[in-house]
């Protein structure tokens, strides 16, 4: 079996830490006269970079930020009041991913239209929301298709395995994001530095997919892994990046992440969504920086099969300043409501709910 | 959400296959990497095998995990 357990060993990190602060002392980095900023744009490894206290054993010469990179997070309140719509439906078994269901939309989560009679299921797969069509012909079962690059071909396979199977009961409602055109639109105007290319999303597109944030945006950028080694060597990566003055992306993750793309997975992916315009909380609306169905495949769009809840429309909590979190430009701690108004008991935001938000993890980790 | 488990393919069926985690062994699809074998250490997201380890390193993993004492 393959255990990961030995990248958390102590001496590791002791040795990593050692190498970051003696690449910190570097003239170059210095010369900044500030804290260098890193962001992830991957939940998972917010999630790890809380866990394990990363932040607190760094210098203060570096600064990590979380980016847009948890996709319950950057839901908007918009699409989940359709979704909550659609799954009030009396037809309809409404199946979503479970870090989803508390996320608090102006009437409510999807949570509490289940406590009010909602059949609404938890799913870890989307072959799981299939099974349950499969076996449940009387009713329409919907999937709330979220997730990045690592996530859209799982939906793409079910929905071609749906075809297939003539399992004309299934639908999604695909909110699937792609993240270079986020990237592009994020990084030029930010105060970011280097950034932490998300992991299992390079395991599908290839790390090739990510060289144009140092090629094309000019910043040092590593494939990131999610154990507390892995993130230490991205950053010293990043760092060595730096120091060169010729910014390039470096695979650190060389383990699971692979120069080229897995081809099925995005042949998958690409014969079942075609790229569109998607509005980002806390970033707007990015053009093709989202994923809808191609025509051969609108017949498992639940928005097209629910015209009446497609039409409902919502906004995002105005005290909540997700958007500014998503971004990178707020740190959870100093949000008026952490830990006051919001909690994980009772979210005022998205960021609050999943545990890959950043005001989550600052909520598990340093608030407690 | 982009969490993916790493593991090694047991068993192969139809389009699907049996992942071992280190003793709980889960179904997972293959479709989307349908040329994986039994004996080939995958990562596994959302019920599917989305890449195959790359063999050097597998086996590396496996020595570094033995070596930190744990059970192949
Ligand atoms: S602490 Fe709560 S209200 Fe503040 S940004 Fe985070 S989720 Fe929104």
């Amino acid at each position: 079996m393959i255990d990961l357990s030995k990248r958390r060993s102590p001496q590791l990190i002791n040795e990593l830490k050692r190498q970051i602060e003696l690449l910190c002392q570097n003239e170059v980095i210095l010369a900044y006269n500030r804290p260098l900023v890193i962001m992830e744009v991957c939940g998972t490894h917010t999630a790890s970079i809380y866990r394990y206290g990363i932040k607190s054993i760094l210098p203060k010469q570096l600064k990590l930020v979380s980016g847009p990179g948890c996709p319950v997070c950057v839901t908007t309140n918009d699409i989940l009041e359709k979704a909550l719509a659609v799954a009030c439906c009396p037809e309809v078994i409404f199946t979503s991913f479970g870090d989803m269901m508390r996320v608090p939309a102006a009437s409510g989560s999807l949570l509490q239209r289940k406590s009010e009679g909602a059949d609404i299921r938890i799913v870890y797969s989307p072959l799981d929301a299939l099974k349950i069509a499969a076996e449940n012909p009387s009713k329409q079962v919907v999937f709330f298709a979220i997730g990045f690059e690592t996530t859209a071909p799982t939906t793409a396979a079910a929905i071609e395995k749906a075809a297939e199977k003539q399992i004309k009961n299934f639908s999604v409602i695909s909110v699937h994001k792609t993240m270079p055109e986020a990237l592009k639109l994020l990084l030029p105007d930010s105060k970011v530095d280097g950034l932490l290319c998300p992991g299992h999303v390079a395991a599908v597109t290839g790390a090739a997919a990510f060289d144009f944030v140092a090629s094309e945006l000019g910043k040092a950028s590593a494939v990131a892994g999610f154990e507390p080694a892995d993130i230490m060597e991205a950053i010293i990566a990043i760092l060595q990046s730096i120091i060169s003055g010729r910014p390039v992306l470096v695979n650190s993750y060389p383990r699971f992440v692979k120069t080229e793309a897995s081809s099925y997975a995005v042949a998958a992916m690409n014969r079942v969504f075609k790229p569109c315009d998607a509005t980002w909380r806390g970033l707007g609306s990015i053009p093709a920086s989202g994923l809808a169905l191609r025509e051969e495949f609108a017949a498992f769009d639940a928005l097209k099969r629910f015209p009446e809840a497609a039409q409902v429309t919502g906004a995002d909590n105005p005290a909540c300043r997700c958007g500014s979190v998503l971004r990178g430009e707020l740190d959870p701690g100093d949000c008026p409501l952490m830990g006051k108004v919001c909690t994980p008991a009772s979210p005022a935001g998205a960021c609050m709910v999943s545990g890959e938000g950043a005001c989550a993890a600052y909520y598990k980790y340093r608030l407690k | 959400m982009c969490l993916a488990i790493p593991g090694e393919v047991v068993k192969i069926e139809d389009d699907s296959c049996f992942v071992d985690y280190g003793g709980v062994s889960r179904e997972a699809s293959t479709r989307l990497f349908p040329t994986v074998k039994v004996g080939d250490f995958v990562l596994v997201h959302a019920g599917f095998v989305i890449q195959i380890i790359d063999p050097e390193e597998a086996a590396e993993l496996v020595k570094l995990s033995q070596e930190a004492g744990f059970r192949d």
